[in-house]
């Protein structure tokens, strides 16, 4: 659980910025899974899955990687 | 017979049961000081953390229906039907950020709808209306598919009847106790169960992941079943993969039903009523969870393929209704006990949703056609009463649809809604980022979208229909020579904004007024413990705008 920051002086108004450069690396998982030339195959095969399904699968990883990432390079500095 | 399926009928009812003891007391968990509110009742006192967040949203998007359909579209079409995956990818970063900033602007403002929002912003009611009113008709359909699921569970037990009132009775029953606790619960109802649907589902999921591939010779054997099946039928775009004509239908699907998902008032309201941003961003790392469980339940169709189940026949005569073959590969897979407790998965994974959808379309009348129309002094506990009431007619017309309606049209609406729901996209996404628009422009837009969307979704033809037959709209249809097909909502979303943007660009050079724009630019980075959020007070904005000691 991420506790409220107790600093926060009173100059500076409680705002977190959300602009980031760390934000453009989402667009990798929103345009990756779109595009079929990657996934649309059957080989090589794992575990009997075609590509098609343990690619598509794996781009979950991908999302959640990325998504993890960014959150953890946006957070308010200073953070435990 | 239903005899021959007594074991399942008791575990189902027993389970059911205690969800609906759960239901009722929820009022009383995480004690509300004054539920008379409707920041109490409709979004659960704005305090859920990350797990009960979690829990909610997960059980609030990924719905019987879709744990029903999509293994169904997999079992009768293929690789098409895996769209949910990437669907359910794409749309966490996609909507990282844009979610955060509702977040803080609503909760500065005191807004329970995404039409409240644009009211403020856009300085327009007519604009509002309009986004509560497509809210509205998209989600009414979806609540009544969430029946559809528990329907093909009670069918593959054996119970139904000669008419149409005997075959409803078990669904209207459950929708009663439903409607009963909603009523006096609220958000807090469909939070609490959702602990119980969500387990449930991830245990079924995962027994049948591991048992059933071992039981079916592999998932070599499964694809290969699956493989050889599509290679018989004379339909040429189905098959274990793609092919050329619907790559673009099936990534224009995935885009444009992301885009869509969180546009829709119940997603909005799971999110709303999250304690602060940070619960909201370690979400969209964790949800995708559900995506991975959505991926496994889809190849449930290709197991039934292997498994040789035959869906039930349908309710017209000749066909057959495919989102019986889950609940079948259970009854004929599992012990009778453990089917049970499968059919209770899907069977209260349909009550959770069908509660928050209940929630957002009955918020969305009070806030912003009952208070902006009809009573605009209302206190904070007529609104709550309002939704309320609302809550249940809105159950009462979803059932409606099903027993009187053919349930194709519930279907057919649906399809429409998430059609229909993309075109709040700019008003409501882009607006959390620029006020650009003409409130003008976005109302054009909007008349544009929707009647584009309307015309394309009416001629698109399956081999069963000729008019609604899908989403798939062959590019042929616009002159190009291609056997292509593309999502029609993708399609009417453009055109929408393009029309939105020339009607702005027309209005700015004519110097039409505007209107003043109600939030500021630090409201979208408020978090929780931000002086000027003040939770539980009337906070309709224009009044709330003057200093307060």
């Amino acid at each position: 659980m991420a506790a409220p920051e107790p600093e926060a002086p009173p100059t500076a108004p409680t705002r977190a910025k959300d602009h980031s450069p760390w934000n453009w690396l989402l667009f990798i998982p929103i345009v990756v899974p779109l595009i079929p030339a990657f996934f649309n195959g059957d080989s090589p095969r794992v575990f009997g899955f075609p590509r098609f399904y343990w690619l598509q699968l794996a781009f979950i990883l991908l999302g959640v990687g990325t998504t993890t990432l960014v959150y953890q390079m946006t957070k308010k500095r200073g953070g435990r | 017979m239903w005899r021959d399926h007594l074991t399942e009928i008791i575990v189902f009812s027993l389970l059911f049961l205690l969800v609906s003891v759960m239901g009722f007391v929820a009022a009383r968990w995480r004690a509300p000081k004054d539920m008379a509110h409707l920041d109490e009742w409709g979004l659960g006192g704005r305090s859920f953390g990350g797990w009960i967040t979690w829990f909610l949203v997960g059980g609030d998007l990924y719905t019987a229906y879709t744990f029903v359909a999509v293994p169904a579209l997999m079992f009768g079409a293929g690789a098409a039907g895996f769209f949910a995956v990437p669907y359910t990818i794409v749309i966490y970063p996609l909507v990282f950020l844009v979610l955060v900033r509702l977040w803080s602007v609503s909760h500065r403002h005191g807004f329970v709808t995404p039409a409240d929002f644009v009211r403020n912003r856009f300085d327009s009611p007519v604009l509002a209306l309009l986004i509560a009113i497509t809210g509205i008709v998209a989600t009414m359909p979806y609540i009544a598919l969430q029946l559809i699921g528990i329907e093909a569970v009670l069918k593959t037990m054996g119970v139904t009847g000669d008419n149409a009132l005997a075959r409803h009775l078990p669904i209207i029953i459950a929708f009663a106790i439903l409607a009963a606790y909603t009523y006096q619960s609220g958000l807090r109802a469909p939070a609490l169960i959702a602990f119980v649907k969500d387990s449930l589902i991830y245990i079924v999921i995962l027994v049948a992941v591991i048992y059933l591939p071992y039981k079916l010779g592999g998932w070599g054997d499964i694809f290969a079943a699956a493989d050889a099946k599509f290679d018989a039928s004379p339909n040429p775009n189905d098959g274990i993969l793609l092919n050329g004509n619907n790559q673009l239908q099936y990534v224009t699907l995935a885009l444009g039903s992301a885009l869509a998902l969180f546009l829709y008032p119940h997603s909005i309201t799971g999110v709303l009523a999250s304690r602060n941003r940070d619960v909201i961003k370690r979400n969209m790392s964790a949800l995708p969870a559900y995506s991975l469980l959505l991926g496994l339940i889809a190849l449930l169709g290709y197991m039934a393929i292997a498994a040789g189940v035959k869906p039930l026949p349908g309710n017209s005569a000749g066909s057959v209704d495919n989102n019986t073959i889950v609940p079948l590969l259970f009854d004929q897979q599992f012990p009778d006990w453990f089917a049970g407790v499968a059919y209770a998965a899907i069977g209260i994974g349909a009550l959770v949703p069908a509660a928050i959808m209940s929630i957002a379309a009955a918020n969305l009348f009070t806030r912003n056609i009952y208070k902006e129309y009809l009573k605009r002094d209302a206190s904070p506990a007529q609104e709550a009463n309002v939704s309320k009431i609302t809550s249940l007619v809105v159950k009462v017309g979803a059932v409606a649809c099903i027993v009187f309606l053919d349930p194709q049209f519930s279907i057919d609406l649906q399809l429409i809604g998430g059609v229909i729901i993309l075109q709040t996209l700019p008003a409501v996404a882009l607006g959390l980022y620029t006020r650009w628009f003409h409130r003008a422009g976005l109302i054009v837009g909007w008349v544009a979208g929707m009647g584009l969307g309307m015309w394309m979704l009416y001629q698109v033809a399956s081999p069963t229909r000729k008019h609604f037959g899908g989403s798939a709209f062959p590019l042929s249809e616009f002159g190009f020579d291609t056997t292509r097909t593309i999502y029609v909502g993708i399609v009417a979303v453009a055109v929408n904004l393009a029309v939105a943007a020339l009607v702005t660009l027309a209005l700015r050079a004519a110097k039409v007024e505007e209107g003043v724009d109600g939030t500021e630019p630090d409201d979208y980075f408020a978090d929780e413990g931000d002086p000027r959020v003040t939770p539980g007070t009337d906070s309709d904005a224009d009044s709330a705008r003057e200093p307060v000691a």
